[in-house]
């Protein structure tokens, strides 16, 4: 019996297809970006508000992932350039979208019309973390019911994302949430993420995260 | 819940490399997984069972060595291990923390013969 050293990572087969599939949307000069957040914290909301304050200025994709249903991806149609809708529900990896699953998605979408990717992912803190899609920016959105503690709780998500959003600040005066101390939790994992507060109920803050994607597109594109 | 992912990777890691060395069998997989990567070691032994069958790397022992997390304080350089999961720095009492070690993952070695 011998011994034979391999060193390699596990998780290369999805990182080589995540850098692909950010090969092939620079190409066509897309920026995509990767929502994260736990089950209803706004995900889809977020995606439709955006479209309506955005589809003037950008051409936008949405890819929705979800368990199970094409309820999300049949909100957002009639407002985004085109859909593609990835249930996971028959993928025993049902609890994060994965690098295979946004290349087949490419596939069936527009690239040479669009500039914009939203990528919806499954509702989860725990598993996205792990998986890169081949996005340019990540976005966690935490929600006020959800409580202030949750950067603390599922540090990982936080301290990967470029941008976390705090969701449902219409609630503030009915529930616990200590705004500063949720604040601080990000930062003190993760010096670089911005925060962006708002209501996609009330639309109170939604311009913050517009100017933010504008901002996130110029970027890209000056890379070409 | 995704370890099936991962397991296909692990299962095709090894036999490529065994494949390499022209190697009959392989005996033993050596796995090195860090405590904050969300995989579980019984999951993914569950499903190398099935995706091993009729392999080289059938009835191979899978052997996972965990890395414990370590964190470094932003404010005060201290490394430390989290105490009861929390990213908290034991001199500052704050998370003002970054990760030394722990999201690892890879085949380490193969056994072979």
């Amino acid at each position: 019996m011998k011994k034979i050293e391999v060193m390699q990572n596990v998780l290369e087969a999805n990182e080589v297809i995540a850098r692909k599939n950010c090969e092939l949307l620079e190409r066509h000069h897309i920026l995509a970006i990767n929502i994260m957040s736990a089950p209803g914290a706004g995900k889809t909301s977020l995606i439709l508000h955006t479209l309506a304050r955005l589809e003037d200025k950008l051409n936008i994709a949405v890819i929705e992932g979800d368990v199970a249903s094409t309820l999300d991806a049949q909100k957002v149609k009639n407002k985004a350039k085109a859909v593609v809708q990835i249930n996971t529900k028959n993928m025993p990896e049902s609890c994060s979208l994965m690098a295979g699953m946004i290349a087949k998605a490419l596939e069936e979408l527009p690239l040479e019309s669009i500039n914009l990717l939203l990528i919806e992912n499954i509702g989860n803190l725990v598993c996205p973390a792990e998986f890169m899609l081949g996005e340019h920016k990540r976005v966690v959105i935490s929600s006020l019911p959800e409580g202030d503690d949750k950067p603390v709780k599922y540090p990982l998500i936080f301290a990967t994302a470029d941008l976390v959003l705090i969701n449902k600040m219409d609630l503030l005066p009915y529930v616990d949430f200590d705004v500063a101390a949720f604040c601080r939790s990000v930062t003190d994992l993760n010096p670089k993420a911005e925060i962006i507060s708002l209501s996609c109920k009330t639309g109170k803050g939604l311009e913050n995260w517009c100017s933010w994607i504008l901002a996130q597109t110029r970027t890209v594109s000056a890379k070409q | 819940m995704h370890e099936l992912a991962v397991t296909e990777n692990i299962v095709s890691i090894a036999i490529a490399k065994a494949t390499e060395v022209q190697a009959q069998r392989i005996i033993q997989i050596n796995i090195v997984i860090g405590e904050l990567s969300g995989f579980v070691p019984d999951c993914i032994q569950f499903y190398f069972d099935s995706l091993s069958r009729e392999t080289i790397a059938q009835e191979a022992t899978l052997h996972f060595q965990t890395l414990p997390a370590q964190l470094r304080c932003r404010d005060c350089a201290t490394v430390f291990s989290p105490h009861n999961g929390a990213w908290l720095c034991p001199q500052c009492q704050r998370h003002r923390v970054e990760v030394v070690q722990g999201r690892e993952f890879y085949v380490e070695s193969i056994e072979v013969e």
